[in-house]
């Protein structure tokens, strides 16, 4: 599991970016590392900026101040290798599963021919269990199937980096255990690092390596890097009975009850920086 | 909320409307031509001339007339007997040229300015008011016009049509292209397709259902406005067979080209409808 400080270059670095709508500021001065292969959850209420932050992550919005630097380049736009797993599943609905698969494979391999897409978006849905389900249209499938087929085109393209808002917050319980465990199994074999907004405590325990806490809008910042120091792998049958679990996940509730709140930038806690967000270790 | 019948009650229903209508009329007929003959009201005859001059006859014809006539113009509906003289399916034949011709040049124009039109809203604010001031006039206004700048009556007639089937193609297209989601357009971003595989893969099929409604509502203005229109400039078409027939005090043709237009009309119809299922797509 990659640590925090990571010795090679992280592979996205943000650097004090703000966002400004009609004036007033979403938030601002906003600095966090993402490390090559690690995986971070952004967690905040309702309303204070994190699908922003992940829309200029992916290049789909551009900050007022600061800039994202991806393995060393600034990024001026989207690019295929961030793929962006939308909240709303955005899946074409006059394409079946597999074209929907099948036009990513086909944006990300220019020179493949029909048959190959074809063939690589139906082995791509396979492995979110949805061979089954290949010639359907969207309409056709229900929510957690959709979303399985957002994952599957996301990961089809095999991104370096996968960006992820709420993926599985319309889901059933059972629906989105599911999802999770599987979505962190293949990010995890396939190295990949991961971003991922969440508004569920248990998800991010269950992902994450660090999560990052987000104060409450507007003028936003990141008040908090909490380091995930349960090891992995790691379940959600097993997760709740796994020593920490309990000290982390108060850490967590208590930032987004009360903290979040009382947390403010003219006047911060002693030893926070915008620019070097303390670290904590919640142990039982 | 409409409750689903059976084809065939409302089928039988149908038939039995018709045969109603029919009936009564080839009974009125009937009924007027063995009283002693029909009095001849003076301005109806000076409207007539020779027509109601040459015979006491009602030229309003029975149904079993039409049929008749109904009958011998579709035995020979293609014949050609000089400019003058030529038969029903010609007529429409000719008809169809020019409302596919001038549609299908409406199309061309309309879908790829709608694109634009629809992509930016500078264009759409700049080219709005034209639209706007142009789109309700109708579309006859315009044949004078284009008889003097074009000089030649059967592709003025062509330009009428383009001119009227053009607006709810562009606006629709315009506006299909516009209200394509917004997380469609970050997908295609986010995988970094090109402006073209945008347009074709994203857009297009996006938008092609408010498209194919525009060029259906089209195609029923074009439909409507020939008759017109080749009544007007004359030569051929079903809108200058009517007129001639009129003047020919051939009700029955009359009767009958009514019954084509409507006919055709709804087969031009039917063939978008196709299209728009071909496009359609479900939430
Ligand atoms: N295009 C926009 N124009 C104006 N204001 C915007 C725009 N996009 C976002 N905002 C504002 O920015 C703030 C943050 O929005 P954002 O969608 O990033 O929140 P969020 O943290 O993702 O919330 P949620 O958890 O509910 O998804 C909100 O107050 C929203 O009203
Ligand atoms: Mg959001």
């Amino acid at each position: 599991m990659p640590p925090s400080s990571m010795i090679e270059r992280p592979d996205v670095q943000v650097e004090g970016i703000a966002r400004r709508f009609g004036g007033t500021a979403v938030f601002e001065d906003v600095w966090f590392n993402v490390g090559k292969g690690e995986f971070v959850c952004l967690v905040g209420h309702s309303g204070c900026g994190k699908t922003t932050i992940l829309n200029i992550l992916a290049g789909l919005d551009a900050p007022d101040d600061g800039s994202i630097i991806v393995s060393g380049k600034e990024i001026t736009g989207p690019s295929l290798d961030r793929a962006v797993i939308f909240q709303s599943h955005a899946l074409m609905p006059w394409m079946t599963a597999a074209q929907n698969v099948g036009f990513a494979l086909s944006c990300r391999n220019p020179h493949w021919n029909r048959r190959m897409c074809e063939d690589a978006a139906r082995e791509a849905l396979g492995r979110v269990g949805l061979s089954h389900a290949a010639d359907r249209k969207p309409a056709q499938l229900s929510g957690g199937m959709k979303q399985r087929v957002g994952i599957a085109r996301a990961l089809a393209i095999q991104p370096r980096i996968l960006l992820m808002d709420e993926p599985f917050s319309a889901l059933d319980a059972l629906t989105r255990g599911a999802l999770q465990e599987e979505v962190s199994r293949l990010v995890t074999d396939s190295g990949q690092t991961g971003f991922m907004i969440t508004h569920d405590v248990d998800e991010a325990i269950l992902l994450a390596d660090r999560i990052l806490l987000m104060s409450n809008g507007p003028g936003a910042r990141i008040a908090e890097v909490v380091v995930n120091t349960l090891p992995r792998p790691r379940t959600r049958a097993s997760l709740h009975h796994m020593p920490g679990y309990h000290a982390l996940r108060d850490h967590v509730l208590d930032f987004l009850i009360t903290r979040s709140r009382e947390f403010v930038a003219t006047n911060p806690p002693a030893g926070w920086s915008a620019r070097a967000v303390p670290e904590s270790r919640p142990v039982a | 909320m409409q409750q689903q019948v059976p084809f065939w009650r409302a089928a039988a229903l149908s038939l039995l409307i018709l045969a109603v209508f029919l009936g009564g009329w080839e009974a009125a007929i009937r009924a007027a031509t063995t009283a002693s003959g029909p009095p001849v009201d003076p301005e109806y005859a000076a409207l007539m001339g020779q027509a109601a001059a040459q015979g006491g006859q009602t030229a309003m014809p029975a149904p079993s007339d039409i049929a008749k006539r109904l009958f011998e113009l579709l035995r020979d509906p293609f014949y050609v007997r000089g400019p003058n003289d030529q038969g029903i399916g010609v007529q429409i034949a000719y008809s169809l040229l020019r409302v596919g011709a001038g549609f299908l040049l409406a199309a061309a124009i309309a879908i790829p300015l709608g694109f634009l039109i629809g992509m930016s809203p500078l264009l759409n604010a700049a080219l709005n008011p034209f639209i706007q001031v142009l789109r309700p006039v109708s579309p006859l206004a315009w044949m004078p016009l284009a008889l003097y700048s074009i000089k030649d009556s059967s592709i003025s007639a062509v330009f009428v049509i383009f001119i009227c089937s053009i607006w709810p193609m562009l606006l629709n297209t315009a506006f299909g292209v516009a209200s394509v989601r917004r997380e469609w357009m970050n997908v295609g971003r986010t995988l970094e397709a090109g402006p073209w595989r945008t347009a074709t893969h994203i857009i297009l099929p996006a938008a092609a259902p408010t498209i194919v409604t525009g060029m259906r509502i089209s195609i029923g203005i074009a439909w409507l406005v020939i008759v017109a229109a080749e009544m007007l400039v004359g030569g051929t078409g079903i809108g200058y067979w009517v007129w001639n027939q009129w003047n020919n005090l051939s009700i029955a043709d009359i009767v009958i080209a009514i019954l084509m237009i409507g006919l055709v009309g709804l087969a031009l119809d039917r063939l978008l409808g196709l299209l728009a299922r071909a496009v359609a797509w479900a939430e």
